[in-house]
């Protein structure tokens, strides 16, 4: 599905057709600069079809090229959005592939089953699905429970598991029932899944100028007015100074003025924004929230999954004075061995781990299951060994019942477990206190780094946990993060992201759950998972089709590349001009003021040959740049100042200096064939 | 060194130590916060009891404009009805008549904006109750307009959001008060104690050694000037304004209003710095405008110093530098520095003749005035260097990875339409304004004018060009020097440099102001690691080559006509 290659054959092929259809003028209009340019190479048509049998205004053959390279210009431009928009739309199409006609079985009203075509259902319409169907459109489980294989969507091919009630109960359109039987109830009129609006929006129909993007054009339209105006002028200018002027050659330092570069990219680094966004398996409603996915000053990250590996595991046996290891561990061993929750797995992974061999259930034993009452559980052995492993508390009690003395280190171990960000399980037997096992969160390797990262971006990372804030504080401190929600109830979420935005932040959070939707539409980018719960996936202005806690991080570079990538081609744009203007001033007035020869600082050959060499270095470094413009210009987290230096001198200085080569080389081609 | 090097060092060393207290002083006298001068406050109670005005009503953006724009209405009217009915008037010793519709026009656009290009001279065009009433009373309250307007911009930065941003009367009033009035006392002291007269008697006479009798044009004048340079105005008591020996007498004069005039542009964006509680910002930016300033400045010293290459080439030392057009009592070096001066600010006054320097010389003047930020008119000044800052903010802050802000506040397509505009107006009025003029003197050089367009220019070809472009580029800048040797009195000149003063002034003014406010009101966002900050070196060398750009591309090709083309033509 995915395809890194900038260039596949096919899409330049629909790309290039393109280019020629968005010549339409009605089309052309939406880009100011371009369109300005467009009008000149029409102009250059008529000057061309003229200069045949008058004279006056230059060769035919020179005023032929200029309209040539003026053409090619708006054709390349035309092309940087029309790969930009194939690349998305092969992306959608490959999605929408999943979603051709499926059948839904819609249960009626009076129990009946009828067959119906998936666009004919109706918001609120419920459909069976059993094994081996497809699921037709996106839906709540309303009864059931089903393994689900969602890898149409995500890529990730182990099933997961859908059920009605709580936050697990969405269905997508176009994934597969594994097994199991459910009934979905339609949660979006047809052709306005979350997989149409995306489709729809990729494919740029729908696609809608962002703020920036508007604030940008504007710029750019202003700075093409300063450049007709100063295009315009230079007739009665050069009439005074008695030099006729061409229109080919006014036309020419027009076009070459106007920022054709970043005009020409403009809109293909708008929607190559949100295809890397999709690259990643994120699905954004609006280009906006790509944009100020790139502002986001807070992040809030949920700590289970995101921060920590899921479950807690076992690091450490401390055995009591007198107890040794061995002993301990295998104690430790037999309580968990029917203990099938991960933490009780982890307890047997790490005694493995340490060298300790594990001879199985001795025969005759009986488990007992942990329960709420006795908030221990472990086994007793046919030869009378009664093992329990359980919370602190609970064991002394046992212990301190049955007459004996709680070991004072243990209780030590306890504590120290405890302030360490760890859950500590006491281990006895035959009501004799045998050490206690330590349990940690596993911070997901490589995460303090990524946060790291964050905070040099100047975004603040929040952890929210339903732990204690002494365990809370632990993790936190571990994993890097700047602040914590301990003991986090759903308001607290939403009361932590309304206190930082009345300071003016943006937050920016992931959530899953029902209770997550309020926060989730508080917060100014909400990305909901997938799998999540559709009232989730409704309020967040992000859907995550990985439901990767993490992928917040690199929404929030694509968010910020996409900024950074305008402001440099903007830059380096405008920057361009200065060689140019060296280029084609001295060229204009050459004949009549012999003198200005000196601002001919390229020593380009003759007038003719310096104003083709300019438009030519004009038209062409728009493809040139088209490869960055979709992969967009790298983000470095070095800060502000430091990263403004860095492409004021990349893009600014190289601006500046790149057409100085580039027109002067062009010009010493043209030399070899004139 | 030479000791005229010496003396504009000292000069511009002595215009620091007093422009950096006060910077820090009005920062306090606008904030209201206690200042030595506070024993002012009865008169300043007296002057808003008799005006009916309510300092303690808080204005936002649009209130501040409508005042500004409504006294500023009123003051044309008042002063155009005195220009053309001056003679019927009294204090018009020398009977001088009264001005044509469209002089008058021209001249009271250009007081009323602070530009104060003259048509006219002052010996004869106008009477000292004009001089006084009129265009002296204009010098004093466009001063304190540009000023006002200033304070309304740092105002909507001093909190986090706001749209209550002071009283435009209290900041005008103050301005006038506490600063210009002042001053200008001492100043006008200073100049009187040296010659310049400040007197209402009538034209002076005397027999010269040859037996002719010459009249000597005095009058109030002395005030006048004073104010002329502290409120960046220029417009000159005398037709030769500071080159007249009654206006500037001699070197210590020459340092006075060389000093006047730069203080207050210099002080107010000191006074930025510490009114918005970020002084690292004003000096910042106080540092891309010095950079500025001596940028220009430097290459016009040496082109001055140097002489004149066509003199050169005829084999005659010119020891001096180049001296036609100078004063002796002066020198190259003090009217090098005076040029460069009164160019980047905009007071447009001058102690030597502008047509005379040397074409890179011009071009520098030219480049100046063009750009109009560097220090700038009084309180203008910050106004028109602002678009730039908010120019380089937008750019640069999407080359750091965030949608763009300053000083806490989201800059979005509202205000970046603003500033476009504003971007836009120079490069329009100056290169519309010479397009037309050009295409006049070309193609209708008989039009029955006052002067003819074909006899407009005393030297036609480059220096022509640059003559004309001159008289825009200084009406748009609201500079007023001419560059001289342009036959300017007549309806053509009158009417399109007075249309192009009046946009060049007002629309600068509400442009900024309006940003300004609209910024003010938006939600504050605090800064963090990723907020690009203003105050650094990178960001002062991003407006920095803003402005620059932005300038060099709009004005490369008549640049190339005028000056350049001159400059190069005559190395051959």
């Amino acid at each position: 599905m995915k395809s890194n290659k900038l260039f596949e054959p096919a899409l330049v092929q629909t790309a290039l057709k393109q280019s020629f259809i968005k010549l339409d003028p009605r089309v052309m209009v939406r880009n100011p600069v371009m369109f300005n340019v467009e009008v000149g190479t029409i102009v250059m048509a008529y000057v061309t079809i003229y200069s045949f049998s008058h004279s006056g205004q230059g060769s035919a053959l020179y005023n032929f090229f200029i309209f040539l390279v003026l053409l090619l210009t708006v054709l390349f431009a035309n092309f940087a959005e029309a790969i930009a928009e194939a690349r998305g739309k092969a992306q959608a199409d490959s999605l929408r592939k999943t979603r051709e006609e499926t059948p839904a079985k819609v249960l009626l009203t009076n129990g009946t089953i009828e067959i119906r075509s998936s666009n004919q259902l109706k918001k609120g319409d419920i459909f069976v699905c059993e094994t081996g169907d497809t699921i037709p459109t996106d839906g709540e489980i309303i009864e059931g429970i089903a393994t689900i294989d969602e890898s149409a969507i995500t890529g990730e091919s182990a099933p997961v598991i859908r059920e009605s009630g709580g936050d697990k109960s969405s269905v997508t359109g176009g994934t597969k029932v594994l097994s199991d039987e459910i009934k979905v109830q339609v949660s979006t009129a047809p052709g306005e899944s979350f997989l149409d609006k995306m489709i729809a929006l990729v494919e740029g129909a729908s696609r809608q100028k962002t703020p920036n993007e508007i604030a940008l054009t504007i710029l750019l339209a202003s700075f093409t007015l300063v450049f007709i105006i100063v295009c315009v002028t230079l007739k009665p200018f050069a009439n005074y100074a008695n030099t006729p002027i061409t229109i080919a050659a006014l036309i020419s330092l027009f076009v070459c003025l106007i920022p054709t570069t970043i005009g020409g990219l403009l809109s293909a680094i708008g929607i190559a924004g949100m295809d890397r966004a999709l690259r990643a398996n994120v699905i954004t409603k609006s280009g906006k929230a790509v944009e100020t996915a790139g502002d986001i000053d807070v992040l809030l990250l949920d700590k289970t999954g995101t921060i920590t590996i899921g479950n807690r595991k076992a690091t450490n046996f401390y055995p009591t004075a007198g107890v040794v290891i061995k002993a301990f561990t295998d104690a430790c061993v037999l309580s968990s061995l029917a203990d099938e929750t991960p933490e009780g797995k982890s307890i047997i992974e790490l005694a493995n781990e340490q060298g300790f061999k594990n001879s199985g259930t001795p025969s005759g034993s009986t488990f007992i299951k942990f329960t709420a009452e006795t908030r221990s559980s472990g086994l007793d052995t046919a030869d009378g060994r009664r093992i329990r492993k359980g919370a602190f508390d609970s064991i002394r009690n046992i212990v301190e019942k049955a007459g004996n003395i709680f070991p004072s280190d243990i209780e030590e171990h306890v504590k120290s477990i405890a302030t360490n960000g760890g859950t500590p399980l006491v281990v006895s037997e035959n009501e004799k206190a045998l050490g206690v096992i330590e349990l940690q969160d596993i911070i997901k390797p490589g995460i303090s780094e990524r946060f790291e990262r964050l905070r040099k971006m100047g975004v603040k990372t929040v952890m929210v946990t339903g732990d204690n804030p002494l365990t809370a504080k632990y993790i936190a401190e571990k994993a890097g993060v700047d602040d914590f929600i301990a003991e986090a109830k759903p308001e607290d979420k939403m009361n932590y992201i309304k206190d930082e935005q009345a300071l003016g932040k943006l937050v920016a959070m992931m959530g899953d759950g029902t209770n997550d939707a309020p926060a989730l539409a508080q917060a100014d980018v909400g990305v909901a998972m997938n799998s999540g719960t559709q009232a989730a996936k409704e309020a967040g202005n992000m859907v995550d089709l990985d439901n990767d806690p993490t992928k917040l991080i690199e929404i929030v570079e694509i968010g910020k590349q996409l900024l950074i990538t305008r402001g440099t081609l903007t830059t380096f744009s405008i920057a361009n001009d200065v060689a140019k203007y060296f280029a084609i001033v001295p060229a204009l007035f050459i004949a009549s003021i012999p003198a200005l020869q000196s601002l001919n600082i390229m020593g380009l050959h003759t007038p003719e040959s310096a104003i083709m060499s300019a438009v030519i270095f004009n038209a062409i470094i728009i493809p040139i740049l088209i490869p960055l413009a979709l992969k967009g210009v790298a983000y470095k987290p070095i800060g502000a100042t430091a990263l403004l230096r860095r492409n004021l001198f990349i893009y600014g200085i190289g601006g500046v200096v790149a057409p100085f080569i580039g027109i002067k080389l062009i010009d010493l081609l043209i030399g070899l064939f004139v | 060194m030479n000791t005229e090097l010496i003396g504009i060092i000292a000069t511009f060393l002595l215009t620091l130590i007093i422009a950096f207290p006060l910077g820090k002083y009005l920062a306090k006298v606008f904030a209201g916060e206690k200042v030595w001068t506070d024993f002012l406050k009865p008169l300043e109670k007296g002057i808003y009891k008799l005006s009916g005005i309510n300092v303690k009503e808080q204005m936002n953006w649009k209130e501040q404009l409508k005042a500004l724009l409504t006294i500023n209405i009123l003051w044309l009217v008042y002063g155009f009805f005195v220009l053309i009915f001056q003679n019927k008037l009294p204090l018009n010793p020398d009977g001088n008549p009264g001005m044509t519709a469209d002089l008058a026009f021209n001249t009271i656009i250009s007081f009323v904006a602070n530009c104060n290009l003259q048509h006219y001279s002052g010996e004869s065009g106008v009477s000292y109750l004009t001089q006084q009433f009129v265009l002296m009373f204009l010098q004093f309250v466009s001063a304190a307009t540009g000023i006002a307007a200033a304070v309304v911009l740092f105002k909507a930065f001093r909190d986090k959001t706001t749209t209550q941003l002071g009283n435009f009367w209290e900041f005008f009033v103050k301005s006038i008060t506490r600063l210009l009035l002042p001053l200008s006392i001492v100043i006008a002291l200073i100049l009187s104690f040296n010659g310049t007269p400040a007197s209402y008697d009538a034209k002076d006479q005397f027999i010269s050694v040859q037996g002719d009798t010459v009249n000597v044009s005095r009058g109030p004048a002395a005030q006048m000037i004073a104010i002329k340079h502290l409120g960046t105005n220029g417009g000159g008591y005398f037709g030769a304004n500071s080159a007249h020996p009654f206006e500037n007498p001699g070197y210590l004069t020459n340092m006075v209003e060389m000093i006047a005039q730069v203080i207050i542009p210099i002080a107010m964006v000191i006074a930025f710095g510490y009114f918005i509680r970020r002084r690292k910002l004003g000096w910042t930016i106080f540092g891309v405008m010095t950079i500025g300033l001596f940028m220009l400045m430097i290459p016009t010293l040496s082109a001055e110093l140097g002489g004149n290459p066509a003199i050169a080439k005829l084999g005659i030392s010119q020891a001096t530098g180049a001296m036609e057009g100078k004063e002796v009592r002066f020198g190259p070096a003090a009217t090098a520095y005076w040029s460069t001066l009164t160019t980047v600010i905009s007071t447009g006054s001058v102690n030597g003749m502008h047509d005379s320097t040397m074409p890179l010389t011009g071009l520098w003047q030219l480049l100046a005035m063009m750009i109009n930020g560097f220090y700038g008119g009084c309180g203008v000044g910050i106004l028109n260097y602002f678009i730039y800052l908010i120019i380089a903010v937008f750019i640069s802050g999407l080359m750091v990875g965030r949608t763009p802000e300053f000083l806490g506040h989201k800059v979005e397509a509202r205000e970046i339409k603003i500033a476009a505009i504003i971007t836009l107006l120079s490069p329009f009025l100056i290169l519309a304004g010479t397009a037309i003029s050009s295409y006049v003197f070309t193609n209708y050089g008989d039009a029955g004018w006052a002067v003819q367009p074909k006899n407009w220019l005393s030297n036609p070809g480059f220096h022509g060009f640059s003559e004309m472009l001159y008289e825009v580029t200084s009406s748009n800048a609201n500079n007023g020097s001419g560059f001289e040797g342009l036959g300017d009195n007549n309806i053509f000149w009158n009417v399109l440099t007075g249309i192009i003063i009046f946009l060049g002034r007002f629309l600068p003014i509400i442009g900024p102001v309006a940003i300004a406010g609209l910024l003010g009101a938006k939600k504050f966002i605090p800064e963090s690691a990723g907020t690009l900050k203003t105050d650094t070196k990178t960001f002062a060398l991003m407006t920095f080559a803003v402005i620059l750009v932005l300038n060099a591309l709009s004005y490369f090709p008549a640049l190339a006509l005028g000056p350049l083309a001159e400059y190069f033509t005559m190395l051959k």
